[in-house]
């Protein structure tokens, strides 16, 4: 019922007025890189040496990629090695980068009524908090965090499903949310550590369960194709991976701290 | 607005209106020259706000004509006006609501600051002319109608029950006012319940009862000796009363209180 | 409740502070939603004004549209948006995706249906009153409308507030079709939405508290200048 006159004419009227000064490229990237400050640590080093602007789309891992597939971002940065490689597969990616790393903590109230902490591995603190029917808050929103989650439960031969609603509670919301909702329940959560560390509403949580090496969490990036979408800025964000995976990005991400701890480990080949 | 011929005269056939069923008006038939002022009187419900309406084409009879025979194919609206019972005030200044009159005419915009001083001052509001419309009293809002009205200088104008809500001091201004603009030669044509006012303002009446027309007489002839019996017992103060039966339609009880 | 007193502290010291980052955010908060507004009430008064004086064929069915389209959710609104301006979608070519256009557009279709359902009901109830002077005078159809909404314009003024209330508050459809970039596309709710996922509860509410009281500002001067406005001319 709006005219479409009207529309175009609103559209070529605004048409985005902040574009004109900088060149850009979009970054289709987790909650947990921007969330945890790194990008804002990083970016304004890489800006100032190229004046390449980066604009960040922070979302979950699975929404990023689907930015990504509709040719709506021209870098992607995510932490889900499986979808990376189906999404350069697809010819949606040129190549696949590692980047960084870092790890998943299973994250639980301090009294720890199931017990996890004491026991080996991450699989076994599943089993534990399936078993003791503890709640336990899960993203439910095919994030990279989600994913790792559920690839965990498998390892610990436990349908967590079954239990949905009941003490297992899918909230479908970013990694901060799913925080916000564990630490109002007291309930247990898989999050990355870089989240975790800038999180500030910790409530009585800590971190209960780490250092298995099902729970490394590693980062790649990924320039998008131009055989998909002809539009998108292959050198601006050619120069973008060079950067973040050349020895001044990775010195970057290295020292980027969260209360005096390390948050990301670089990785690049 | 320029002086072109007269509309008049205008001429009823037949005419009936219908409304929710039932038949409101009933096969008037008649004719009204230039000239007098014409007075519609009757008792309330007896039609006389739907008669107006029906000359000013606000509504179209349901059978029969309605003839402006001075037209000549040309459209009569622009040469009439009417004041309703109560005024309609647009939310703006007493000047801007004469100004719309004029701005729908088309009249220049140049023109307009007389033609408005000059109408203001006739119904003596010109001091009031920046305020409000809405916040003058029922008398001045009566009045800035008149305004808006006569600024259009209509070859006729229609008044429906003007004084219906006002008091006596009021009444009297507005019954000069409508006076002037009678001798300024604009043809009045006005409904009143008031016996009153029809003797003091009418040089012809219509006598509306139930939707007919039962007499259309010079005034002086009508308030001495009408011919109707009706008309004789509603001037001479009796109550003419009338009840529908349940069914809406038919058994209509009717009688006269003393 | 100490997450209240430290919300109060750090709404004062970021507007004590006049910190660039949020004035840059309020700033693009006004200056989004006030855009949207204006187109809305360009597309919505007309158009219900139209629908109060005109009658035809699905005219009701319309009306019944517009108050229905009044609750839209807005995530539904920027998904669609979305859809449409992505690289994929029909208007993918003109890349507004990420943009304050495509913030501004998304409101602009949530604020549209609240302000054509206001002004309907306006006019409808002005026309009643209206209806036998303006055709004794002989008002045309386009008279008709401009004339209404210039005398409804005080309570048009309030549907206008309400769709800029709808506008400003919402953050589904902003989020989805701005991305909330730093400096680019950050209003004030996506920011806020920003901190509550950093678990910044106190920084969050901080910045709620900061739009609310823009919020006020806006409807106290608007009020202000209303009621100004009508005793002159109501």
């Amino acid at each position: 019922m709006i005219p479409k006159t009207s529309i175009l004419l609103l559209m070529l009227a605004l048409a985005n007025p902040v574009a004109a000064e900088d060149p850009f490229i979009i970054v289709a990237s987790t909650t947990s890189t921007e969330n945890s400050g790194l990008f804002a640590h990083i970016l304004p080093i890489f800006e100032q040496k190229t004046h390449i602007r980066v604009r960040v789309i922070a979302a979950g891992t699975g929404q990023a990629i689907r930015l990504a597939i509709n040719g709506d971002a021209d870098v992607l940065l995510v932490h889900h090695r499986a979808s990376e490689e189906a999404f350069v597969a697809k010819g949606y990616g040129v190549q696949r980068h590692d980047l960084m790393y870092n790890d998943f903590v299973v994250i639980g109230p301090r009294k720890d009524p199931a017990n996890i902490a004491a026991m080996d591995g991450a699989a076994a603190a599943l089993t534990n908090i399936a078993n003791a029917e503890t709640p336990f808050v899960s993203r439910g929103d095919d994030s990279g965090t989600h994913k790792k989650e559920l690839s965990l439960w498998r390892a610990a031969g436990t349908d967590p499903n079954k239990a949905s609603g009941a003490w297992y509670q899918e909230v479908g919301a970013s990694m901060g949310a799913a925080l916000n909702t564990a630490a109002v329940m007291n309930a247990y959560t898989l999050s990355d550590r870089g989240t975790w560390l800038a999180f500030a509403n910790r409530g009585d949580l800590v971190i209960l369960s780490k250092g298995d090496p099902k729970l490394l969490n590693p980062y790649g990036v990924i320039l998008v194709s131009q055989n998909k979408h002809p539009h998108v800025k292959t050198e601006l964000g050619q120069r973008f991976i060079d950067w973040l995976t050349g020895p001044e990005g990775q010195t970057a991400i290295a020292s980027f701290t969260i209360n005096g701890e390390q948050a990301f480990f670089p990785s690049a080949q | 607005m320029g002086k072109s011929e007269s509309i008049l005269p205008l001429e009823f056939r037949q005419v009936s209106f219908e409304g929710g069923g039932k038949r409101l008006i009933k096969d008037l038939s008649f004719r009204l020259d230039a000239g007098p002022r014409t007075i519609i009187i009757g008792a309330n419900g007896a039609g006389k706000s739907l008669f107006l309406r029906l000359c000013h084409k606000l509504i179209v009879p349901s059978s029969g004509e309605i003839i402006w025979h001075g037209a000549n194919g040309r459209n009569p609206a622009p040469a009439q006006a009417m004041v309703f019972q109560r005024p309609v005030m647009l939310r703006r200044s007493v000047a801007a609501n004469v100004g719309y009159a004029l701005s729908l005419r088309k009249v220049p915009r140049e023109k307009r600051p007389a033609l408005i001083e000059e109408a203001l001052r006739m119904t003596g509001l010109n001091r009031l002319a920046g305020y409000s419309a809405r916040v003058l009293s029922f008398g001045e809002q009566q009045k800035l109608a008149l305004a808006r009205a006569w600024v259009l200088r209509p070859e006729v104008l229609f008044l429906d029950e003007p004084t219906a809500s006002l008091d006596p001091a009021a009444t009297h201004e507005v019954e000069e006012l409508i006076n002037t603009i009678h001798q300024a030669g604009t043809r009045i044509i006005m409904t009143t319940h008031d016996l009153g006012q029809a003797h003091r303002l009418a040089d012809e009446v219509l006598f509306l009862h139930r939707g007919r027309l039962l007499e259309k007489a010079a005034a002086a002839a009508f308030f001495t000796k009408p011919e109707n019996d009706l008309a004789r017992k509603f001037i001479a103060g009796d109550l003419l009363w009338w009840k529908r039966g349940k069914d809406n339609r038919n058994q209509i009880s009717e009688g006269v209180m003393k | 409740m100490s997450d209240f007193s430290s919300a109060l502290w750090a709404a004062f010291s970021l507007v004590i502070q006049l910190d660039s980052d949020l004035a840059e955010i309020v700033f693009l908060s006004l200056k989004v939603s006030l855009i949207a507004v204006s187109g809305a009430a360009l597309i919505g008064m007309p158009l219900g004004a139209a629908l109060a004086l005109f009658r035809f064929r699905g005219r009701a069915s319309m009306v019944v549209l517009l108050n229905a389209l009044m609750g839209l959710p807005p995530v539904v609104v920027g998904l669609a948006v979305y859809l449409v301006l992505s690289r994929s979608g029909p208007l993918g070519v003109f890349g507004l995706l990420f943009t304050p256009t495509a913030m501004i557009i998304a409101q602009l279709i949530l604020v549209t249906p609240i302000i054509a359902a206001l002004t309907r009901q306006v006019i409808d109830d002005l026309w009643r009153e209206y209806e036998e002077q303006f055709r004794s005078l002989g008002a045309g159809p386009g008279q008709r409308i401009t004339a209404l909404l210039w005398d409804g314009r005080f309570s048009l003024a309030t549907a206008v507030l309400a769709g800029f209330g709808r506008a400003s508050a919402e953050v589904g459809a902003v989020m989805i079709v701005g991305g909330n970039i730093d400096h680019v596309t950050r209003v004030m709710t996506t920011a806020i939405a920003l901190e509550v996922s950093k678990g910044d509860l106190a920084l969050a509410l901080g910045l709620g508290i900061i739009l609310i009281t823009l919020s006020l500002a806006i409807n106290g001067v608007s009020y202000v200048i209303n009621e100004k406005a009508r005793e002159n001319h109501g």
